[in-house]
């Protein structure tokens, strides 16, 4: 049994390894302060960090394909957008 | 609080009720025609396959009747003499048991965790099975093929019901959640303080208060490993065909075999069937859980 | 109830975990792999970076595919969350009636879906099948494998036929947990059909219904098997939808990159449906406590 079936490559390696780093992250951070900080943002409904991190990865991940389809190959800026994003998330979510 | 007030002036005024329902008579007529008219509907079909599988080939192909004219079981017989075809029919039934026993069985504590404890991120470890619910199998099959290769379990009866606990496991853990929430705490407490150690009290208190509970996941199971065919198919070559597949192949090599097609087609409904009319008083009980 | 902050409950939990990690997580990292990279067989990868992703979504048999996918959903809700109410309202609350008619209408669900399938392709067939033959005497000229049009009508009646047990059972179980004395209540006070309807039943249905919305949304949304059986996505392309002509890719053609591409924008708009239809739930859930 190899590996080599999963076929990877470097960026995706590093793109799962900062999935589960945020994931191991938002558990110790859990650990530490309990409870999720729960609020209720701008949806309307409450939300903890945890649902937060959910909504920016997810619209992360759909800007990018929004970029991708309308604007061009380059995603850096897309990337850099979603941070943007993300960062909005947590503050009003 | 509403629902006493009203009650109470019912029981008073009840027999005014009565004098009611007679004046409606007509419309009840009605009422009682939509859920006949709807069987119905949903038999005919059924019908209709049952009579192909009971007519010869050159009946179904040289005239067009309503039913068989020379029942024969003949498509029946050609079914139960080729390994081929039967050899796949239990394959299914071996798949699908023991991805039943699977799914229950490890559903079961995980159930029994998120309906007693809080836990670190036990809410979206939940939404995280669901999404695996609704997860379309479509996306699963390519990877699941390289998957399975890779470990050698190819067409084998294991790799499928593995395979399947990807929807059952998540829907078993969400049923059996709903039925173990409704058993009191205090159920638990009473049996430590009464001594039980807790994998006593798990199988000799709490899994027969649980028993409808754990059958209608074993039904959901069941229903969803039965009927899927996508991932089945893809997942096996010959040794662990199921049954839907093998019927595939007779549609599109010979392309003419209707009557035992449509034999084969009778023999799926049976399992379910009889499954149905098992569980048949628990059915609204999962279904009012509104998890499926 | 009152939960107990337990961390130990992981050890329970840990088993599920890793089966579906193993079925899901696995080939989800292999999918995400497979879509930025071009191969020829062998096992030997190219780095082609989000290539796959431009052709899928610029692509006008991406975007049909999923717009007759949309469109089948919108139909099959159209038509069986109010047919499931209706059926819902007039089955028997008690008698001989009640299992008759549950064991009846819970048939269809049992039935594995290519059987289904051919059920319909053999009941809708002009030569050998009844309502083929029937339309046909009828001077309709009906053939679901060359018309678009019979083909749409066979697939929504199928789905209807196979699915519209699923909303009134539900609709069904809400139902019956209204008690007897709200009707009468009701029948006092003089109240019409309608206003029982809509003030009585339709608040206790709304969470089933609910749900009932959602799994049928759901599962219209990655139908396969049954479509595929009867018309096999045809004609010509008239009933390819989204899961059908990605198993075609991965399947039919093996091409590995766009298929991939195409599975994780088709996973992303299931897990975006899935979060809203959680999170619609469990704070309906909580709103109601």
């Amino acid at each position: 049994m190899t590996l080599s079936w999963m076929a990877w490559t470097w960026p995706t390696a590093i793109f799962f390894i900062t999935i589960f780093a945020l994931l191991i992250g938002m558990g110790v951070w859990e650990y530490a302060v309990p409870g999720g900080s729960p609020r209720v943002g701008i949806l309307r409904f409450e939300t903890t960090r945890g649902d937060r991190l959910f909504v920016s990865l997810l619209g992360s991940a759909f800007i990018c394909l929004f970029w991708l389809g309308l604007v061009g190959p380059s995603l850096w800026w897309a990337l850099a957008l979603c941070l943007g994003y993300a960062l909005c998330v947590f503050r009003w979510v | 609080m509403t629902a006493t007030t009203y009650s109470g002036t019912a029981n008073n005024l009840s027999r005014a009720g009565i004098r009611v329902a007679t004046a409606g008579s007509g419309r009840r007529r009605l009422k009682r025609l939509v859920p006949v008219a709807y069987i119905l509907f949903l038999l005919l079909p059924v019908y209709w396959l049952v009579s192909l599988s009971l007519k010869s080939n050159q009946e179904i192909l040289s005239s067009f009747t309503l039913w068989p004219q020379n029942p024969t079981l003949t498509n029946f017989r050609v079914i139960f003499n080729d390994p081929a075809w039967y050899e796949t029919y239990i394959n299914s039934m071996t798949y699908v048991f023991l991805n039943m026993v699977i799914s229950v069985t490890i559903a079961l504590p995980a159930a029994y965790a998120f309906s007693r404890y809080r836990f670190l991120g036990d809410k979206h470890l939940f939404f995280w099975l669901l999404t695996n619910r609704m997860a379309p199998p479509a996306v699963f099959v390519l990877p699941f093929f390289q998957l399975y290769s890779a470990f050698g379990l190819i067409d084998t009866h294991i790799a499928v019901a593995i395979a399947h606990c990807l929807f059952n496991v998540p829907l078993a853990v969400w049923i059996l959640e709903g039925f173990m929430s409704g058993v009191p705490k205090e159920i638990d407490e009473t049996a430590y303080i009464d001594g039980y150690s807790f994998p006593r009290f798990f199988v000799k208190i709490f899994m027969p208060m649980i028993a409808s509970g754990i059958g209608v996941a074993a039904f959901f199971c069941f229903m969803f490993s039965w009927v899927e065919l996508l991932i089945a198919r893809t997942l096996t070559v010959t040794a662990a065909k199921p049954i839907a597949a093998a019927m595939t192949r007779t549609s599109s090599a010979t392309g003419l075999d209707y009557g035992v097609l449509a034999a084969a087609g009778v023999l799926t409904i049976i399992p379910g069937a009889l499954v149905i009319w098992f569980v048949r008083n628990y059915i609204a009980k999962g279904f009012a859980l509104g998890r499926v | 109830m009152e939960k107990t902050w337990n961390n130990k409950a992981w050890f329970m939990v840990l088993p599920v975990l890793l089966l579906v990690a193993f079925s899901a997580v696995i080939p989800l990292m292999t999918v995400v792999n497979y879509s930025v990279q071009d191969t020829f067989g062998n096992n030997e990868f190219f780095w082609a970076g989000t290539e796959w992703f431009e052709e899928v979504l610029s692509s006008s048999r991406f975007h049909d595919a999923l717009l007759r996918t949309i469109a089948f959903s919108a139909i099959i809700l159209a038509i069986e969350i109010p047919l499931g109410i209706l059926i819902a309202l007039t089955m028997p609350r008690k008698g001989w009636g009640v299992p008759v008619c549950l064991v009846l209408m819970s048939l269809p669900l049992l039935i594995p879906w290519n059987v289904v399938g051919t059920i319909w392709q053999l009941f809708g067939r002009t030569d050998i099948g009844l309502l083929g033959r029937m339309l046909t005497g009828l001077g309709i000229d009906y053939n679901y494998g060359r018309n678009p049009f019979d083909a749409w009508a066979t697939i929504i009646v199928m789905d209807v036929w196979h699915w519209t047990s699923l909303v009134v059972l539900l609709c069904y179980a809400g139902l019956v947990s209204i008690p007897e004395a709200y009707y009468q209540a009701a029948k006092i006070d003089g109240a019409s059909r309608w206003s029982v309807f809509r003030f009585i039943e339709l608040p206790k249905m709304n969470r089933v219904l609910q749900i009932a919305i959602l799994l049928r949304f759901m599962d219209s949304f990655m139908i396969y098997t049954e479509p595929f059986v009867v018309t096999g996505g045809g004609p010509g392309s008239a009933t390819t939808f989204l899961s059908i002509d990605l198993v075609k890719t991965a399947v039919g053609q093996f091409d590995l990159g766009p298929a991939a591409a195409m599975s994780i924008i088709y996973f992303m708009i299931i897990l975006l449906l899935s979060w809203v239809f959680f999170t619609v739930t469990t704070q309906a859930g909580e709103d109601r406590s």
